[in-house]
């Protein structure tokens, strides 16, 4: 059987090195199979986070050789074997064990972020209606699997750690995916420039190549937002305009 | 005295999938402070997978559908030994439960006219699921996930409960680890809910992930509740048998919903061979027809591919069987060739089952809208479990309620797909709103020390037993066994031998080692969920035993027949005096004769 060497990171926060790890490779497999191997032969207390092993539950985010990737999607067929394969923690939030991060700062942001509030309901049994064609791009942010490797590969808080002032790309398509909500009626512009830090993002688009469900987070979420707060914030006849039709649409028709 | 951390909440609910977190919702709306235990991270529950869609007569898409329809095909569907009340329940209250979705935030597919839009999906007569694709299951736990937040809910994560506490007869708390420093933990609540999910983790081909060990049903079995229907165990048609890695991994539903046909090596579609009798009328003769149900023909009757799954599982398995599987022993299921039927057949299956379309294109080098996909059963949804009250959800003992997977009886001898989600929906809220009136009615019950820190010292033994025995080792060697024991065809002989297994399986758990530290350590988890899936391995076992016919779910090699003295029981299991596991077969109620008169009309 084909053998390949996985260098895997073991340790915590007070240190830790790479070691290296033999496992046999078979057909269609990915390195979270390597991983599992791992732990049940020679590992037992290797430290991975992993759920649905389908890409569906984005909880098996790791860099693998220096990748932001989700390890059940990494086929090792795309990877050269003939020298170590390196998996490693996420760099953007603080490492816990292994190949675990604590992730929590994530789920606070989201709670400060205000809620979905809908229209008043457009029939009289309580139901919306709404177009197909106009919640397209509603749907695709809301593809997000919350697997936060664009919030560990975006610098301004991988390199900047501009936690307190910054939401990262995925809490900036969460905002899109509720500001362009047909139903929504919120408004949450003000906050996105004061303090979620929309004008950090410069548009590198390092988030939308890592994104496992290719959301087109900087072309259809950000800069869009950007034009927003633009728009609402420097054009004070816009500004008046927009209130005004926010307020209006907000009343409910 | 062990060393722990104690927490307190009127009302504690253990899982964070759809029916935890819609029970959450729906106790803190009514006044009471909840606090939700999860093994993972908060929306990485086993909900986030399911595919297919919500049921619920909505009627959007076809309006000759209503409850009444719903809840016939429900029974039909469950053989009729389904707990008929949580059938009638489940059926009145879907199309409630999903609306409230779209208030909350929920962005579902949408009809010509701007409605909620619904497809079709075995079992159900009218098109029915309420979908987002192919990714329903993630549109709905981040819906209540981000609804949830902004209750007030207090949310522990990555904590895993090993057992219940009681003061009496009734529960009064939990004991339990994190993951993250390996410390305990006891939660003081006034009641209790059990959202848990299934146990697909006890087979080795399972589209289920890793935390579904059966965690609700041990827990409430340990704790003197009973569980019911435990034989009934859904093997899914259709999941991918190729590339190895990937066994198991589930295809929905919703492709042969598309219409998505099913052949064998010959290219025969074979669902045609055998169409059960009570199915009969309703299914299509002939591929025309079949075909003309997919696309919406109301007067076209569905095709045999969408007959409920145990039965869909058996054909694939006799296909196999009989020499007419594909090469990695599955067969084959084709979406790509409604290209002869369709115009831009290619991005509408992208569009409509974009996930599949991925999940084959990047696992197994297959693109599905050029080529037929290799699929076979998959261990997927256990109907049995903890033993509810139709209208509360509390099981036998008071304070523990128990909604969603964990708990039994909407869906009998088996589950129509769509019926899952709505079920969380249904009878999530349910369990939240009466587990909070019974909150308010109690006081806190007493914690005993003695218990906690025999408990304690339990959970501590692997570090103490060295390398003696590797948990993975015993995980894999009971999943193989469930797998060839007790599968989706069962005989005497083999279950008999699976009860001896199991019997080692537990000796060897007793001695099971690990290494390193309490600091998350899977290696320990997985020794500490062992005690879980024995359990419910040898409940299922236990139940399959006594159950002497074949039954939806329930296929005995040596009783192939349906037992009209088997279908007026079902079979019940708990914890007897000296520990040992009981079982009994107990009458299903008299129905009501206007719910007799609706599964009359409905035939």
């Amino acid at each position: 059987m084909k053998t390949a060497v996985f260098r895997i990171w073991r340790g915590n926060a007070a240190g830790g090195e790479f070691r290296d790890y033999e496992t046999g490779v078979s057909e269609g497999m990915v390195v979270l199979d390597a991983i599992h191997h791992i732990q049940a032969t020679e590992a037992n207390d290797l430290a991975c986070r992993w759920n649905c092993k389908a890409g569906k539950c984005g909880s098996c985010s790791a860099e693998v050789n220096g990748m932001p990737r989700l390890m059940c999607m990494t086929r090792l067929s795309e990877l050269p074997l003939d020298k170590p394969v390196t998996v490693e923690p996420i760099k953007a939030f603080p490492l816990l064990k292994d190949l675990i991060t604590d992730v929590s700062w994530n789920f606070r942001v989201k709670k400060k972020i205000k809620k979905f509030k809908p229209r008043p309901p457009d029939a009289p049994d309580g139901t919306w209606r709404m177009q197909q064609e106009d919640i397209d791009r509603v749907q695709e942010f809301r593809k997000c699997i919350e697997c936060f490797l664009c919030q560990d590969v975006c610098h301004v808080l991988r390199d900047h750690r501009k936690y307190d002032e910054f939401i990262g790309p995925r809490f900036l398509i969460y905002v899109a995916a509720l500001e362009m909500h047909p139903l929504d009626t919120e408004d949450r512009l003000e906050e996105l420039r004061e303090t979620q830090g929309i004008g950090y993002c410069n548009i590198t688009k390092c988030c939308t190549k890592v994104c496992p469900e290719s959301i087109h987070i900087t072309d259809n979420a950000i800069i869009p937002l950007k034009e927003r707060v633009v728009d609402d914030y420097y054009d004070p006849l816009g500004w008046l305009w927009k209130k005004m039709r926010r307020k209006k649409g907000s009343g409910g028709s | 005295m062990p060393d722990y951390e104690t927490f307190t909440h009127d009302v504690l609910i253990i899982g964070t999938g759809g029916a935890g977190l819609r029970a959450a919702i729906e106790a803190s709306a009514a006044g009471v402070s909840v606090g939700m235990v999860s093994k993972c991270l908060l929306g990485k529950a086993h909900t986030v997978m399911a595919e297919g869609g919500i049921a619920a007569a909505l009627a959007n898409v076809d309006d000759r559908d209503n409850w009444k329809v719903h809840f016939a095909d429900t029974m039909r569907g469950g053989q009729y030994v389904n707990n008929w009340r949580m059938a009638e329940l489940h059926a009145r209250e879907a199309p409630e439960r999903v609306r409230e979705l779209e208030a909350w935030g929920a962005v579902f597919d949408r009809t010509k006219d701007g409605r909620i839009l619904q497809r079709n999906f075995g079992g159900h007569k009218y098109p029915r699921l309420a979908h987002v694709g192919d990714r329903t299951g993630l549109e709905m736990i981040r819906t209540l996930q981000d609804h949830g937040i902004h209750q007030g809910i207090d949310v522990h994560m990555e904590v895993c409960v090993l057992a219940l506490l009681k003061d009496g007869a009734r529960v009064s708390g939990a004991f339990a680890y994190d993951r993250e420093r390996g410390r305990f933990r006891i939660f003081r609540a006034k009641a209790i809910i059990l959202a848990t999910g299934g146990i697909g983790k006890a087979y080795k081909i399972t589209s289920n992930s890793w935390d579904c060990t059966g965690d609700g049903h041990a827990l409430a079995y340990h704790a003197g509740a009973e569980l019911i229907d435990m034989e009934y165990l859904q093997f899914h048609p259709t999941g991918m048998v190729w590339p190895p890695s990937v066994r198991g991994m589930l295809v929905t539903e919703g492709v042969r919903g598309e219409g998505g046909i099913l052949t064998n090596n010959d290219g025969q579609r074979f669902m045609f061979d055998f169409i059960p009798e009570n199915y009969k009328a309703q299914t299509a003769d002939n591929e025309e027809e079949g075909w003309r149900y997919t696309q919406g023909d109301k007067e076209a009757r569905r095709p045999p591919e969408l007959l409920t799954r145990d039965h869909v599982a058996r054909c694939i398995v006799r296909e196999i069987k009989e020499g007419r599987g594909t090469p990695h022993g599955g067969v084959y299921l084709d979406i790509s060739w409604i290209k002869k039927r369709l115009p831009k057949a290619e991005e509408h299956i992208k569009r409509k089952l974009p996930s599949m379309y991925h999940q084959f294109k990047q696992l197994g080098d297959v693109d599905i809208t050029r080529e037929p996909m290799e699929v076979g059963p998959t261990t997927h949804y256990i109907m049995g479990g903890v033993r509810v009250d139709a209208d509360t959800q509390m099981s036998s003992v008071p304070g523990l309620f128990a909604a969603g997977e964990c708990a039994a009886g909407i869906n009998g001898a088996n589950r129509l797909g769509g019926n899952s989600l709505s079920d969380l929906l249904v009878f999530g809220k349910r369990a939240g709103e009466f587990a909070a009136k019974f909150a308010r009615e109690q006081s806190l019950g007493g914690v005993d020390e003695a218990v906690v820190k025999k408990l304690a010292d339990e959970a501590l033994q692997p570090f103490a037993n060295g390398d003696k025995d590797n948990p993975y080792t015993v995980q894999r060697d009971l999943q193989e066994m469930m797998q060839h024991n007790v599968g989706i065809v069962r005989e005497e002989s083999e279950m008999q031998s699976a009860l001896e297994h199991l019997k080692v399986l537990w000796e060897r758990t007793k001695e099971v080692g690990v290494t390193g530290h309490r600091d998350f350590n899977p290696g320990w988890h997985t020794a500490l969920d062992l005690k879980n899936l024995l359990t419910v391995s040898e409940a299922i076992t236990r139940a399959a035993l006594e159950r002497k016919e074949s039954r939806g779910a329930q296929f005995r090699e040596d009783y192939p027949e349906k037992s009209a003295e088997f279908g007026k029981v079902n079979t019940i299991v708990w914890k007897g005096e000296d520990g040992g596991m009981q079982i009994r077969r107990e009458t299903i109620p008299e129905m009501r004769e206007e719910l007799k008169r609706i599964i009359e009309e409905m035939k």
